[in-house]
């Protein structure tokens, strides 16, 4: 059977490993019923709380397992034993070791079993009432999880020489391994450790016997380890603690040396072996090793000489106790010490005015520290509800003081409902607050978990609360929050509301809640936080603490809906593993039929008339509504009649006249996307010059699935494919002559007319840039010469192909103008210039590019992250301040 | 094929988020409670795992998005399906039906996948859920040695679930979402007795809840403490999930995997909730998180807990697809 062959593993809530490094793990004696007078009195008097302290001693002093032993006939066991590891199971400074639950008792081995989080020890089974027994025993320890120590103890009776211990160990070890599939590492065997010097001449080898069963086992037993109770060893020299502790040095010094790896043992008194005196060692060991006949008489005599030395037990450190008061409170808190609490609280009490601010100062300020250290992953939750309760003591404490002070009129305490809302059964965070809160003198209504609203506001105002409490840790019980706080309001209940809980938030209460409900709702993000809340609520500051509140997430609002058109983000690699993907083995890319740089102008304007977009004109003038049915409209159906007619009779007059000059400048070029997302456009067929590189930006909000994440190069083929694609370029205006008129009207204090002559332009440039784009698909390009399209369909965009302009949604990047200039030598060909701030003059133009792939279509860029924003700057050299400040209104600034 | 089997050659996908999926559907009071629970005495919306009885079609059709995206082994919609959980509900009577219709819905569903891609047989995990009560802790502080639930009640609660699972054919026990070994530790007990007295074997898979900073579960152990404490019972694998998004995860699971000599899985949340108790952390965000556990090898069984969907697991099984599994440093059958 391929057994892992580990080391006896064990645990609390923190391991013990027992590798064969670690030569002696020590087991605190003192918890046992048996061994310890005081500790029998405090479990028959159900002093818990002293009797936890002696575990805590222990452990403190050194213990690496505490052994607990309830076997007393006055006692009833499976409860003391249930009662007790329960209890140190609170006390994470405890609990952190394995317990080894001793017992002769059946029943109470298993009452133990049945509280132990971590992997413990049973101590003890063993042959003594048969096979069978043992068997079933043992089968039933290893479905709870636990090692186990095995007596040497068999039907005949306790193994009292080497032979029979060696005997029992191995059949035990036989059956448990064999028979029952027990990990040999979890068996640790108790070869019997016999008093010695008792007078009696079989006894004088108890020692010398254990020592060669135990190296015995460790030779022949592979992976079990060796045990005992080692205070049995002096049982002769009750009384006598100098030579009983010189013996269990020494005796543990041989042991140790034989193989034996843990023992049962007082730590806080535990001599060092070399620290023993010469002398005594050597009486000591004469007794034994067995080394005379007369070694027990010569040590007896010795013995007597040294009565009545009694020596401490070993110093745990408290030199935290010559600490001021203040620390010693937090220091207090931070441990969940709770014996000097009351002295401390005392004393703090004499340095404050009234005995409430030592909860408000030193205490809470204590809390506060375990909040932090909780928040930071210094602290865990049994470690803080420790906290909360040397804190209700110290609380306790103050109480009489408090009530004493009333007299004078100040009243601290109020009413607090508590509730874990409706749909949600968790309950833990909720007990914390309620427990921190009634510590500082609140009165607690909890109504326990799936409180439906009904009940809370009933209980509310039955109770006449002045505060209510609601805790949820699951997504949906935020809208029960909400909805219970709308049952407020529609009562007309000015109760204030503390919100807290896992997936509570202070931005889902200011959103969400606060804006429901005029009493107020406010957001409790941890335990320590709700008594200073509480009592601020209640205190003669509520109305400033209600404003600050208030303003507080007003702000939050108000960020919050800035920003909220803002979405989630993808990275930028992402965005770009998500592209929008043509075939480009399967796609059509039609070659130009004219490459390079054309300019022209347009003499008649008439045929730019049946171009324009008159609903978009009508917008522009703030009248909404479809041309031309906007006419028929009952609300400013006549208006547009109006403003129809006067528009027709400038735009004839224009035409007419030629009063605008219309020029325009196009340019079709060999291109390919390069590293996603720019364009490089090549001089012509034959030369790969680069003349310009159009930067695009990248779509980068999160989408949903089978969405791409577009950008321009999109639509062109990569480089690195080897395909010759093409993209245009061009610059229109209708705008010459267009200020030399509109200034006219303006100067005839007509500045109807001189708006007019503006939006006509706008319009003219626009149908311009729509006619030259039909133009290049059906002519200059010429990829779709049999295209025939109404203007109804032109403004539906339903042509192949798009010209997406700079400034505009699909690429917001003004600065792509500038490429465009250069590329098209746009101001000496038709006299276009670009102002500082990327303004084209005359206004009315418009500039960009031409996509002819039949999948390129329109898109809005939306927001982009700020790892664009790098790339982008690097991309256009240019400094990330500059970029930020061109991109800026695209930049997501969450 | 017998999924240990499996588990050395490839990397198993386990499903995402029930939870997450059902609450897309916006379900009234009256969808959970069906004809069945017109009339019963309290509210039931909430009640996931009721879902398997009044709206079985929802349930199966998410068993069938995950399978669809890749999930070698779905979970049942058991979570919360013991006699101690559903006291919420006043249904404590119905936990065995809920665990044998969920196993049924759920082995449906496998069966069918198995048969479409048989060179990947599909499983059934079982969900046993933690309660909602503690073993190892007091609700009340004044009264630290109090319990509101011991040992026995929750064995015999699981006792009763697990058979449910078994009979309606579930292929693994997944004890999860471990905030107390206590409490697992009588999942444990209760699946032993089962298999002795059906003289059975299924495998079972542990996962614990790493739910604090301080790297420890709710009941304070640490995560060696915590593989310590389920060493006794022969485990097909042990684990993480919940609570913690797949980077705050990782740590965790590095430390287990390098202690443990079974196989490991991890199924963390999509991120951690934001400020509304969303998960909004994207499959493509997750994807390059568990990448990271892939690349260093770390695991054996990988899905996804709150807030994950089945395109969450369909990158993620893509992505497994490429690794190979860890290999336990021993393998033992002890």
């Amino acid at each position: 059977m391929p057994n892992t062959r580990k080391p006896l593993m064990l645990s609390g809530l923190e391991p013990l490993i027992i590798t064969k490094n670690i030569n002696f793990v020590n087991i605190g004696e003192r918890t046992n019923v048996t061994g310890s007078r005081k500790f029998l009195r405090l479990i028959k008097n159900e002093q818990f709380d002293e009797a936890v302290e002696i575990a805590r001693d222990q452990v403190l002093g050194g213990a690496q397992i505490i052994d607990v032993n309830m076997d007393e006939g006055m006692i009833d066991g499976v409860k003391a034993m249930t009662t007790f590891l329960n209890l140190i199971a609170s006390e994470p400074d405890i609990a952190r070791v394995p317990v080894m639950i001793d017992s002769s008792k059946w029943e109470i081995i298993e009452a133990g079993l049945k509280v132990l989080q971590g992997k413990g020890i049973v101590n003890s089974i063993s042959l003594k009432e048969g096979e069978p027994v043992f068997i079933n025993q043992a089968k039933t320890i290893k479905k709870y999880g636990a090692a186990v120590v095995v007596m040497a103890f068999d039907e005949k009776g306790q193994a009292d020489s080497l032979k029979r211990r060696i005997e029992i160990c191995s059949r035990s070890y036989n059956i448990l391994v064999d028979k029952v599939g027990f990990q040999p590492q979890d068996i640790i065997f108790d070869p019997n450790i016999f008093p010695v010097a008792t007078g009696i001449e079989e006894h004088r080898k108890n020692a010398l016997d254990f020592f060669g069963a135990t190296k015995w086992i460790k030779e022949n037993l592979p992976y079990a380890s060796v045990s005992g109770g080692v205070s049995n060893v002096s049982f002769s020299f009750r009384g006598n603690n100098t030579v009983r502790e010189a013996m269990h040095a020494s005796f543990l010094y041989h042991a140790i040396q034989h193989g034996m790896n843990m023992g049962i043992v007082n730590p806080t008194l535990l001599e060092v072996y070399d620290e023993v005196p010469k002398d005594l060692m050597n009486y000591v060991e004469d007794v034994l090793l067995d080394r005379r006949d007369d070694a027990t008489e010569r040590l007896l005599d010795f013995a007597e000489n040294l009565v009545g030395i009694k020596k401490k037990g070993k110093k745990l450190d408290d030199s935290w106790r010559n600490e001021d008061v203040y620390l010693r409170i937090s220091h207090s808190l931070v441990k969940g010490i709770d014996t000097f609490i009351e002295l401390d609280t005392e004393e703090a009490r004499k340095n404050f005015k009234k005995p409430i601010e030592v909860i408000e100062g030193p205490l809470m300020d204590g809390m506060n520290v375990v909040g932090n250290l909780f928040g930071e992953g210094k602290m865990f939750l049994p470690q803080v509800v420790k906290s909360a309760r040397v804190m209700k003591k110290a609380v306790a404490y103050l109480q009489p003081f408090i009530e004493a002070e009333k007299s004078e009129g100040k009243q601290f305490a109020g009413k607090i409902l508590m509730a874990t809302v409706k749909g949600d059964v968790h309950d833990i965070g909720k007990n914390i607050v309620a427990i921190v809160l009634s510590c500082n003198n609140y009165e607690i209504i909890d109504l326990g978990v799936m409180v439906p609203p009904e009940k809370i506001i009933e209980i509310a105002l039955k109770e006449k609360v002045d505060i209510i409490g609601l805790s949820g840790l699951i997504t949906p019980s935020l809208d029960e929050m909400v909805f219970l706080v709308k049952e407020l309001e529609k009562k007309k209940i000015k109760i204030p509301v503390l919100i807290g809980g896992a997936t509570t938030s202070k931005l889902h209460t200011a959103i969400k809640i606060a804006p429901n409900y005029t009493g107020l709702a406010v957001h409790v993000n941890d335990a320590s936080k709700a008594v200073p809340v509480a009592s601020t609520l209640l205190g003669k500051n509520k109305s400033i603490f209600k404003n600050t509140i208030l303003d507080e997430y007003q702000k939050l609002r108000d960020d919050f809906f800035k920003r909220k058109v803002e979405k989630r983000f993808i990275s930028l690699d992402s965005a770009r593993a998500n592209k929008f993907k043509i075939n480009w083995k399967t796609t059509k890319i039609v070659k130009p039929n004219k490459l390079g740089i054309e300019v022209l102008a347009i003499e008649d304007l008439s045929i730019l008339k049946d171009h324009i977009d008159w609903t978009q004109f009508f917008r522009s003038w703030n009248i909404y509504g479809k041309y031309p049915d906007i006419f028929n409209q009952e609300v400013n159906g006549n208006e547009a009649k109006e403003l129809f007619k006067d528009a027709n009779l400038i735009l004839e007059k224009v035409i007419k006249e030629k009063l605008f000059e219309a020029k325009g400048v196009f340019g079709i070029f060999p291109a390919n996307s390069v590293n996603h997302d720019d364009i490089e456009v090549y001089k012509n067929d034959y030369s790969n010059q680069v003349l310009g590189k159009l930067i695009t930006l990248r779509q980068q909000s999160k989408k949903p699935k089978g969405v791409p994440n577009i950008a321009l190069s999109d639509f062109i083929a990569p480089k690195e494919l080897n395909m010759k694609d093409y993209v245009g370029v061009f610059c229109v205006s209708a705008g010459f002559g267009c200020d030399e008129l509109s200034k006219k009207y303006e100067v005839e204090n007509d500045d109807y007319s001189s708006l007019m002559v503006k939006s006509i332009a706008d319009r003219l440039v626009e149908a311009f840039a729509e006619y030259l784009h039909k133009m290049i698909r059906i002519k200059y390009w010429g990829y779709n010469k049999k295209e025939k399209l109404t203007n109804e369909d032109l403004i539906k965009e339903r042509y192949i192909g798009i010209r997406p302009a700079p400034g505009y949604p699909a690429c917001p990047d003004h600065l792509e103008k500038e490429t465009i200039w250069k590329i098209l030598d746009v101001e000496n060909n038709i006299g276009v210039k670009l102002t500082e701030s990327m303004a084209m003059w005359p206004a009315a133009s418009v500039s960009g590019y031409y996509f002819a792939n039949q999948e390129a279509k329109y898109f809005g860029l939306g927001k982009i992250d700020k790892d664009q924003v790098q790339s982008y700057s690097l991309r256009r050299k240019i400094k990330i301040e500059m970029a930020k400040k061109w991109l800026n209104p695209n930049i997501n600034d969450i | 094929m017998n999924i240990e089997e499996n588990l050395k050659k490839r990397i198993l996908v386990l499903d995402g988020a029930m939870g997450t999926m059902i609450q897309n559907h916006n379900l009234k009071e009256e969808d959970y409670r069906g004809e069945r629970f017109i009339n019963h005495s309290c509210a039931l919306k909430g009640n996931n795992d009721l879902l398997s009885i009044t709206q079985p079609e929802i349930i199966k059709n998410i068993h069938q998005d995950y399978l669809e995206a890749g999930a070698d082994i779905i979970e049942t919609n058991t979570f919360s399906s013991t006699s101690v959980a559903m006291s919420d509900y006043q249904m404590e009577d119905l936990a065995y039906e809920l665990n044998y219709k969920s196993a049924k819905i759920a082995k449906e569903a496998t069966q069918k996948y198995s048969i479409k891609t048989p060179d990947r047989p599909r499983y059934v995990a079982g969900s046993i859920g933690p309660t909602n009560k503690t073993a190892s802790m007091s609700p009340d502080v004044n009264d630290p040695g109090f319990r509101t639930i011991d040992f026995d009640q929750l064995a015999v609660a699981y006792k009763e679930q697990i058979v449910g699972l078994i009979d309606g054919g579930a292929d693994i026990l997944l004890v999860e979402t471990i905030f107390d070994t206590l409490n697992a530790k009588a999942a444990l007990y209760a699946i032993n007795e089962i298999k002795e007295e059906k003289e059975i074997n299924i495998p079972i898979m542990v996962s614990g809840t790493i739910t604090d900073a301080s790297g420890r579960t709710l009941s304070g152990q640490t995560v060696e403490a915590f593989n310590i404490s389920l060493s006794h019972i022969s485990l097909l694998s042990i684990g993480f999930n919940c609570a913690l998004g797949a980077n705050q995860l990782l740590p965790y699971i590095k430390n287990l995997a390098n202690q443990s000599s079974l196989f490991i899985s991890a199924h963390p949340n999509a991120g951690l909730p934001n400020a509304f108790g969303e998960y909004d952390q994207s499959p493509e965000e997750m994807e390059i998180l568990i990448q990271d556990y892939l690349e260093q090898n770390l695991v054996n069984i990988i899905g996804g807990c709150c807030g994950t969907t089945p395109d969450h697991i369909r990158l993620i099984a893509n992505l497994a697809k490429k690794f190979s599994p860890r290999i336990p440093k021993i393998f033992s059958n002890a």
